[in-house]
């Protein structure tokens, strides 16, 4: 099913149902995580994906046309450039180790997780206490990410009304001179 | 949209359930699934699918862009202090083990303050991006 949502999503042209169905694409991720015992992982891609990442897309569908454009190129080009990025993601995958060896740090390190989560930080979802307490300062760096999604979103889209500003503190004001659109 | 009733009283009615929801993924992330990131995007999500039933206007008259965009620096904010106090009660950054009488317990609240603010930045984030794409055409 996630193979046929996904050549249904190439291949049809009208994009809000390309919307509808990257949404359904999501829930499928989302089943399938949940199969994979990841259940924190499912949780996210079914909000994330298919409820909000839905809307966001049919937002700007309002914005712009719902008639996907003719491509401009043929097709040799988008074929070379897809080639290319699948030669570097080839060679960053080649340095990854083998597949299932119980060496893998994920095989080593995970036990000891599991094993000092609970007397350590007496959380029994140890999803919780490696993202918020033994990875916190990863955590730290994902939530500067969002911060700074929402600001560059903010910025590009936001038409700043020129007196009640409210910008946000630290993001100094780049927006005020080029703010014509 | 805004004279649909089966969808306005449906939004109703599934509101306060996901906004519930929300806090139950919020505070139960420790011990089932969930945590700030997951709880953020379905209490925005409920803010967005106000917004959608009952316009932008409404939506920001209970929740005002300004209140929006000060959280997402909050968030982060909230992130780093718990950090800093971690200094500040003789550990490392981000360490937990002195907030509070033991270790355990200073665990359990670091993790707790820290999800709290990846919780706030998250929720504002995702409103704040809504607003601002469906924003755009009204004002124009």
């Amino acid at each position: 099913m996630l193979a046929v949502t996904t050549v249904a999503v190439v291949r049809v042209r009208n994009l809000f149902a390309v919307a509808v169905l990257t949404g359904i694409y999501s829930f499928l991720m989302a089943t399938v995580l949940l199969v994979l015992d990841a259940p924190d992982v499912a949780l996210t891609e079914a909000a994330v994906g298919a409820g909000i990442g839905t809307v966001l897309i049919v937002g700007a569908l309002y914005l712009t046309k719902t008639d996907e454009a003719r491509p401009v190129h043929g097709i040799l080009l988008p074929l070379v450039v897809a080639a290319g990025t699948a030669a570097v993601l080839l060679f960053g995958v080649s340095d990854t180790p083998p597949f299932g060896d119980p060496g893998n740090p994920i095989h080593v390190l995970g036990p000891d997780y599991l094993a000092r989560s609970v007397p350590e930080t007496g959380i029994p979802n140890v999803v919780s206490s490696v993202l918020a307490s033994y990875r916190g300062f990863d955590t730290l760096g994902e939530t500067v990410v969002i911060f700074t999604a929402g600001i560059a979103v903010l910025m590009l889209l936001k038409r700043s009304p020129r007196r009640r500003r409210v910008s946000p503190p630290g993001a100094g004001d780049p927006n005020s001179p080029e703010d014509e659109a | 949209m805004r004279l649909d009733l089966i969808l306005r009283v449906a939004a109703k009615l599934i509101l306060p359930f996901m906004l519930l929801f929300a806090v139950y993924v919020q505070f139960h992330g420790d011990y089932g699934a969930g945590g700030g990131f997951q709880a953020g995007t379905i209490a925005g999500a409920g803010v967005i699918l106000y917004a959608l039933v009952f316009g932008l206007a409404a939506a920001q008259r209970i929740v005002p862009l300004a209140l929006v965009e000060t959280l997402v620096p909050l968030g982060v904010f909230i992130y780093a202090a718990v950090g800093v106090a971690g200094w500040l009660t003789g550990g490392n950054y981000l360490e937990y083990n002195h907030l509070a009488h033991d270790t355990v317990h200073g665990q359990e609240w670091g993790v707790f303050l820290v999800e709290l603010g990846v919780f706030v930045t998250v929720s504002a984030t995702m409103v704040a991006i809504f607003y601002a794409f469906t924003g755009r055409r009204r004002s124009r």
